[in-house]
């Protein structure tokens, strides 16, 4: 059932009534279907996300990770299903959702700076007619440095690393100053030090309190950067927190027969 | 020359002056609009958009003849443009939209579908009595002979409207056009900010028909933006270079096509646009061919010089033509390939180099400064004195390079 839900039904005293309070977490899907033509990328999925936690979306190739954010997000359309996010309709809370692409989904020969690009995550809160004045200039410049790319600021984009373009996309996320934030497969490709760079940055999100849910595809570091888990292929097959929801039954249920056994073995998993 | 220079200055007559004012007006606004589209990547669309016109004009001139009238307002014609130019846009939409086609191949059917329907319209009209129908093939290449100054005028507004519609909706389109799923994650309708660009695109087509022709338009809307992005790496500038080069060519190519006789206007705007496209293209400073050129010969100079000197430092024979080339032209081998004074010098700092980098690669794995070990750059502009010091102490003494130290 859904015993790990982060916003428990209340139970009065006599164990008879429920009283079931308002949802409000950061993001809640209920019964999401897409499908791309007739075959269904994400069936009927649940799933809600905890506020300052890190939460990881895992599964094999083809399992509608992507696509679960995406459709979360209004990216790509529905078949059904409900999202609500801080208890409202999506529409009305964007404002508070940072989105982080797939580095591989732009063209990074694109004519913009780095700046330019961290200033994107404002264009919604300015408006069409408002200034980028020298305030939100300096507010970009800061989660820059927050990824270590103080530096680059006025780099052509296309004359980045992997890594760098990774961390400018974190960047423009951080600069929404958002509560609830969504990365699809943010250490795809990026070196070791973006790596670590990247994730603590995640968990001082986390630890003020923030909402993370990333798509992640490496299992050896779930466990050391993830506090929950949502193991998905096609259908939710488990949601919880690591310790207790990451092991080699969930895999291999989540996997089949694509992870093999050694591999498994590898993780240091609880039993 | 002086009949070109006269036009230059606005001096060759009325008509001249004003095809040259809208000329410049609509290539400033092509040239604006345009860089969405080709920052979208979706500049073939814009022909469908012009193609589809014709039919358009062909169906308002034969209304406006129908209800009794000469056919020739300016602004029933245009209308009737839009509307159908529009039909050919959603067409377009349409067809990627509900089925398995992609957009080039939607381009091509609605393109050639609405050409052609509007291609026999126009002869249905040549064999009509009534209404004055000589020069409608104008709308085809473009004709200047009789502008108006009511045409400079729809010129001049629909080019200010344009162009102050795509100032203000730069930054959703520049987020459409880079990264349309952070654009949706936003709340923006990647959808309608994606009509906003065709919808300018068809103002500008629209207000240049007659001046330039449906089927050369397309030139004005892309060939500006394309100039623009050799000289500039950031979007927002992008959008105002391509007006200039849109409107230099507009006015430079008018003027041109009025100091001779038979030179057609709309034809000569986009080659003067063209000259400019390819002096960009071989010149600009950073991204041009001549630029690029350079970068390699330089850094193929800087790969050989330093292969160069490491083979000296280790006493081998170099038989590479430009490495030997280098090195003399230095003074850093004699003309039998042995090695100066001043050669074995830099050798072995090379050398000495080199082994300080072997040592950094050890002591700083995975850090971000194994990245910078390119093979090129001396260590002293990365590391410290200190940190130098620190890899020399593991190095030991200096060794000698060819029996010298």
């Amino acid at each position: 059932m859904r015993n790990e839900h982060a916003y428990p039904a209340l139970v009065a005293e006599d164990g008879a009534s429920v009283v079931k309070l308002p949802e409000k977490g950061p993001l809640d899907i209920r019964g999401l279907t897409v499908a791309y033509g007739d075959k269904p990328a994400v069936f009927s999925v649940d799933a809600s996300f905890a506020p300052g936690a890190l939460t990881a979306i895992v599964g094999p190739n083809g399992a509608g990770k992507s696509t679960l954010l995406k459709a979360a997000l209004g990216i790509i359309p529905a078949l059904s299903g409900e999202i609500s996010s801080f208890g409202m309709p999506l529409d009305s809370v964007r404002d508070r959702i940072a989105y982080v692409p797939q580095r591989a989904s732009v063209d990074w020969d694109f004519p913009a700076s780095v700046l330019d690009v961290v200033l994107m995550g404002l264009y919604h809160r300015v408006g069409l007619l408002g200034r980028l004045s020298g305030a939100s200039k300096a507010h970009a410049q800061a989660c820059l440095h927050r990824v270590g790319m103080a530096d680059f600021q006025d780099r052509q984009i296309g004359k980045l690393s992997g890594g760098q373009q990774q961390r400018v996309f974190l960047a423009r996320a951080l600069a929404q100053d958002a509560d609830l934030y969504l990365l699809d497969e943010p250490f795809a490709g990026v070196d070791a030090a973006t790596e670590r760079a990247i994730i603590d940055v995640l968990k001082e999100l986390k630890r003020s309190g923030e909402a993370v849910v990333a798509v992640h595809h490496d299992l050896a570091t779930v466990e050391t950067y993830f506090d929950r888990v949502l193991m998905l292929n096609v259908r939710r097959i488990a949601e919880g927190p690591v310790t207790t929801t990451f092991n080699a039954e969930t895999l291999s249920a989540t996997y089949g027969g694509r992870l093999a056994a050694t591999h498994i073995d590898h993780l240091t998993l609880a039993t | 020359m002086s009949p070109f220079v006269d036009a230059l200055l606005l001096g060759a007559g009325y008509n001249a002056a004003l095809v040259g004012l809208g000329a410049a007006l609509l290539g400033f606004a092509a040239g604006a609009s345009g860089t969405f589209l080709f920052l979208r990547k979706r500049a073939l669309v814009s022909d469908a958009v012009a193609h589809a016109t014709l039919p358009g004009v062909a169906l308002a001139f034969m209304v406006m003849v129908a209800i009794g009238g000469d056919g020739r307002s300016l602004a029933g014609l245009l209308a009737g443009s839009a509307l159908s130019a529009l039909a050919g846009l959603l067409a377009v939409e349409w067809i990627v939209r509900s089925t398995r086609l992609s957009e080039d191949a939607a381009i091509g059917a609605v393109l050639s579908v609405f050409f052609g329907l509007g291609v026999v319209l126009l002869t249905v009209i040549q064999t009509m009595s009534a209404g004055r129908q000589a020069g409608l093939e104008g709308f085809l290449l473009g004709s200047t002979a009789g502008m108006l100054f009511e045409d400079a005028i729809v010129i001049a507004v629909g080019g200010a409207l344009t162009v102050a519609a795509t100032w203000i909706l730069r930054r959703p389109m520049t987020l459409v056009a880079f990264d349309p799923e952070f654009a949706a994650a936003q709340g923006y309708d990647v959808r309608r900010i994606d009509l906003a660009i065709m919808g300018l695109v068809l103002a500008v087509t629209v207000i240049g028909l007659k001046l330039v022709g449906l089927i050369l338009i397309i030139a004005l809307l892309i060939i500006p933006p394309v100039t623009a992005r050799f000289w500039t790496e950031r979007g927002g500038r992008a959008m105002w270079i391509a007006g200039a080069f849109g409107s230099s060519s507009g006015y430079i190519g008018s003027a041109l096509s009025a100091s001779a006789p038979a030179l057609p206007t709309g034809p000569i705007i986009v080659l003067v646009a063209t000259a400019f496209f390819v002096v960009s293209l071989l010149f600009a400073p950073a991204r041009g061919v001549a630029a690029a050129i350079l970068r390699h010969r330089t850094f193929q100079a800087r790969v050989h010089r330093r292969q160069g000197l490491l083979a000296l430092a280790r006493d081998e024979h170099i038989h590479d033509p430009l490495t030997l080339r280098l090195l003399r032209a230095e003074g850093l081998i004699r003309r039998d390939g042995v090695a100066t004074a001043s050669g074995r010098a830099q050798a072995a700092r090379v050398a000495r180099d080199e082994r300080r980098w072997d040592v950094a690669r050890e002591i700083h794995q995975n850090t971000g400064l194994t990245g910078r070990y390119d093979g090129l750059t001396p260590i002293d502009e990365v590391l410290t004195g200190d940190e130098i010091a620190l890899i020399d102490a593991r190095l030991g003494g200096p060794k000698g390079v060819g029996g010298t130290t």
